[in-house]
C-alpha cells in the first residue's frame, strides 16, 4: 500500500510539473465547449432573410414584421420567384428563406390553414438548426396573438415547414456536449495513460521498476489513478459549463450520466493500458492512440457525421468503437431525458468492453521483459 | 556461501544463443567483474539473474532463491542499475530517493533518516531540492547507485554502469562500489573498462554467450602472462567468432 501511495505521489509530480500539457489537458474541454456556445448564441444575430412573399396581406407582413423586430433576423431580400432562393443563398449574405403560400391570409381565416416554408443553409448545420427553431418559435407567436383576438373560435393554424437544403440528416449544436465528453475522456484516459507508461520503457525506469519488489498491478493502479482523476476534473467541468454557459440540461438522471461515463472512462483507461503495453516508444504511443482511437471518435462515432448514412464497411467497424455507444448512451440520458431502462444495452456494451479490454491489458502486461 | 549459482544457464532467441551453457559462483561480499565484448551476453545473462527473463534451460538461485520458480523473493533481495539511469528526471533529488525507498518498502519512519544519509554520504546536501534534470552525468550516476542499494539489498547487480563518464567520476564512482561491498553487499558489475576489472575481486570473461576465462585479476594475468587485464581481454576476444570489438 505504502508502495502503491509513494508510486501514484511520484505520478502526480510528473503531471504536475508538466505545467503546459495539464493546463492543455484542463483547458482543453473548456476551450472546445466555448467555441461550440459561441456558435450557438452569437451568430443568430442580424441573419439576412429572403421574403418570397406572393401574398402581400396582414399576416405575412405581420410575421416578417415580428420576424425583424425580434432583432435576430433582417429582410435583405424580397424575392420575384422561387426560383432565386438557391441563387441568394449562394450569395452567401442569406441565412434563411422565408416562402409563404399564395393567399396566406385568406386561407388562414377560412380552411384556417397555411402554409409557410422555411429554407435554412444546412452547409453550416449548427447555424440551421438555430435559425430555423427562432423562426418557428416567431411564427409560432404570431399564430398564438391571433388566436386571442380571434372571435370566430376558428383554431388557426400556420404550418411551417422547415427544409434544410444541403443536409438533410441534420447535426444539432447539442450533439456536440456528448462528443466532446467522449472525445476528452478518450484523450486524457487512452492517450495519456499510453504515453506516460511509453515513457517509463524509453527512460528504462521500468526495467527497474520490474526488477523491483513492486507488483506490476501497483504499476498499473499508479498510471491509472491519476488520469481517472483528471477525467473525473474535465467530466465536472464539461457538465457544468454545458449545462450553465450552453444551457443544454441534464434532462435525465444524473447518476445514470456519471455512471455511463465512468463505464467508458474505463474502457478508456484500459485501452491506454493495452496500447501501452505493444508499443516502446512516445512518439508510437502518441500516434496509435490519435489514429487508432481519435480518428474514430471524430468521424465514426456519430459525432460529426450520421453513421447510418455511412457505407456498411465503416457501420461495422463503428459497431467497436466504445465512444459511438457512448455519445449515444448520453444523447439519450442528458438530452432527451430517457431512463436507464433505454440505456441497457449501451451499458452492456460498455461494460463487456471495458471487463475485455481490462482482462487482455493485465494479461499482456509483462512481468519479465522477455 | 555463495550468494549467486549460475549452473549451465542457456538463453536463446530463436537459433541465435546468447547465452550458452555458463556455470560460475559468487560468494557473499564479493565484487564479481562480468566482462566481455558487446554482445557477448552480458546483459541477458544479467536479466536473467534479476528475474527480467526466463532461461531457456539450466539452473540459477539468487540470494539462495530459484531464478526460475522464485522471482518474487529475488526482487526484495537484489538492486539493479542498468546503463540507462534509472531516476526521474522532473522528481527532485530527495523526491527520487524517497520515490525508490517507498518502492523497495522500506518503512516509512525510516526513509527520512535514509534519504539524509544518502544526501549525506553523496555530498548531496545543497542538491537536495534540484531536480534531477539539472544534475551532471556522474552526479546522476551516484545518486542511481545509491537509490538501487537504498534498501540494503544482498547483491546489486550493475550492468555498465560507467559508460561515458570521464575517468575522474568513474574513480569515484568505484569508491561507492567499494563502500557497498564494505557494508556487506555483493557487486556483480559488468563493464567494458578493463582497467576497471583490476579493481574486481575476480572476474569472468565472456566470448560469444560463454565464459572463456574466469579467476583473480591476479591469476588472470599471470595465466595469459600479461602485463594488464586489457591484453588478457585481447587473447580471448579474438577467439570470437562475431568477432565484435
Amino acid at each position: 500500500m505504502q508502495q502503491l501511495i509513494a508510486f501514484i505521489r511520484k505520478e502526480f509530480y510528473h503531471i504536475f510539473r508538466d505545467r503546459l500539457t495539464t493546463a492543455i489537458l484542463l483547458l482543453l474541454p473548456i476551450m472546445m465547449l466555448i467555441l461550440v456556445g459561441y456558435a450557438i448564441t452569437t451568430e443568430v444575430r442580424n441573419t439576412g432573410i429572403a421574403v418570397y412573399d406572393p401574398s402581400n396581406d396582414i399576416a405575412t407582413q405581420a410575421i416578417i414584421n415580428k420576424l425583424e423586430a425580434s432583432g435576430y433576423f433582417g429582410v435583405t431580400r424580397y424575392l420575384s420567384s422561387p426560383d432565386e432562393i438557391e441563387h441568394v443563398f449562394r450569395e452567401g449574405k442569406t441565412g434563411l428563406a422565408v416562402v409563404f403560400s399564395e393567399r396566406f391570409y385568406e386561407n388562414l381565416m377560412h380552411t384556417g390553414e397555411a402554409q409557410v416554408q422555411l429554407l435554412a443553409d444546412g452547409a453550416d448545420p449548427n447555424h440551421a438548426i438555430t435559425v430555423t427553431n427562432y423562426a418557428t418559435t416567431i411564427i409560432a407567436s404570431y399564430q398564438q396573438d391571433l388566436l386571442k383576438t380571434s372571435v370566430s373560435g376558428i383554431p388557426y393554424q400556420i404550418s411551417p415547414e422547415v427544409k434544410l437544403l444541403y443536409n438533410p440528416e441534420m447535426k444539432g449544436a447539442y450533439n456536440f456536449v456528448p462528443g466532446v465528453m467522449g472525445m476528452i475522456l478518450m484523450l486524457i484516459c487512452a492517450m495519456m495513460t499510453s504515453v506516460s507508461i511509453a515513457r517509463e520503457k524509453e527512460l528504462g525506469t521500468m526495467e527497474l521498476l520490474l526488477v523491483s519488489p513492486m507488483k506490476p498491478i501497483y504499476i498499473i493502479l499508479s498510471k491509472v489513478v491519476p488520469y481517472f482523476f483528471l477525467s473525473i476534473i474535465n467530466l465536472t467541468t464539461i457538465l457544468l459549463l454545458s449545462v450553465y454557459l450552453l444551457k443544454v440540461p441534464i434532462a435525465g438522471s444524473l447518476f445514470w450520466l456519471i455512471i455511463l461515463a465512468l463505464l467508458f472512462i474505463f474502457v478508456s483507461l484500459a485501452l491506454g493500458l493495452l496500447i501501452s503495453s505493444m508499443v516502446e516508444k512516445q512518439l508510437v504511443a502518441l500516434l496509435i492512440s490519435g489514429m487508432a482511437l481519435m480518428m474514430p471518435v471524430v468521424f465514426l462515432s456519430g459525432m460529426l457525421f450520421p453513421v447510418e448514412n455511412m457505407p456498411w464497411l465503416l457501420r461495422m467497424i463503428s459497431e467497436i468503437i466504445p465512444a459511438k455507444w457512448f455519445i449515444m448512451g448520453v444523447r439519450k440520458i442528458m438530452i432527451k431525458g430517457l431512463t436507464y431502462s433505454s440505456i441497457t444495452k449501451e451499458l452492456l456494451i460498455l461494460g463487456s468492453m471495458a471487463v475485455v479490454l481490462i482482462v487482455v491489458s493485465l494479461k499482456k502486461f509483462k512481468i519479465r521483459l522477455e | 556461501m555463495n550468494v549467486i549459482t549460475a549452473e549451465n544457464l542457456t538463453k536463446s532467441f530463436g537459433s541465435f544463443t546468447a547465452v550458452d551453457h555458463i556455470s560460475f559462483e559468487v560468494a557473499q561480499g564479493e565484487i564479481f567483474g562480468f566482462l566481455g565484448a558487446n554482445g557477448a551476453g552480458k546483459t541477458t545473462a544479467i536479466r536473467m539473474l534479476c528475474g527480467l527473463s526466463k532461461p531457456t534451460s539450466g539452473k540459477g538461485f539468487v540470494a539462495g532463491f530459484d531464478i526460475r520458480k522464485q522471482p518474487e523473493p529475488i526482487k526484495a533481495n537484489i538492486g539493479y542499475l542498468s546503463q540507462k539511469f534509472a531516476l526521474y528526471e522532473d522528481l527532485k533529488v530527495w523526491e527520487n530517493i524517497r520515490l525508490y525507498a517507498g518502492i523497495y518498502g522500506i518503512p516509512e519512519k525510516e526513509i527520512g533518516r535514509k534519504t539524509d544519509e544518502i544526501l549525506q554520504r553523496l555530498g548531496f546536501e545543497n542538491e537536495k531540492n534540484v531536480l534531477v534534470k539539472a544534475l551532471p552525468l556522474g552526479w546522476k550516476q551516484k545518486l542511481s547507485f545509491s537509490v538501487a542499494i537504498v534498501h540494503d539489498p544482498r547483491i546489486v547487480f550493475l550492468d555498465e554502469p560507467t559508460s561515458g563518464v570521464d575517468p575522474a567520476t568513474r574513480r569515484q564512482f568505484w569508491e561507492l562500489i567499494y563502500d557497498a561491498a564494505d557494508r556487506g553487499i555483493t557487486v556483480f558489475v559488468t563493464t567494458h573498462y578493463m582497467d576497471e576489472a583490476e579493481y574486481c575481486n575476480r572476474v569472468s570473461i565472456m566470448v560469444d554467450g560463454r565464459i572463456q576465462a574466469l579467476d583473480t585479476p591476479k591469476n588472470l594475468k599471470q595465466q595469459f602472462d600479461a602485463k594488464n587485464m586489457d591484453q588478457v581481454f585481447h587473447q580471448l576476444a579474438r577467439k570470437s567468432k562475431l568477432n565484435g570489438e
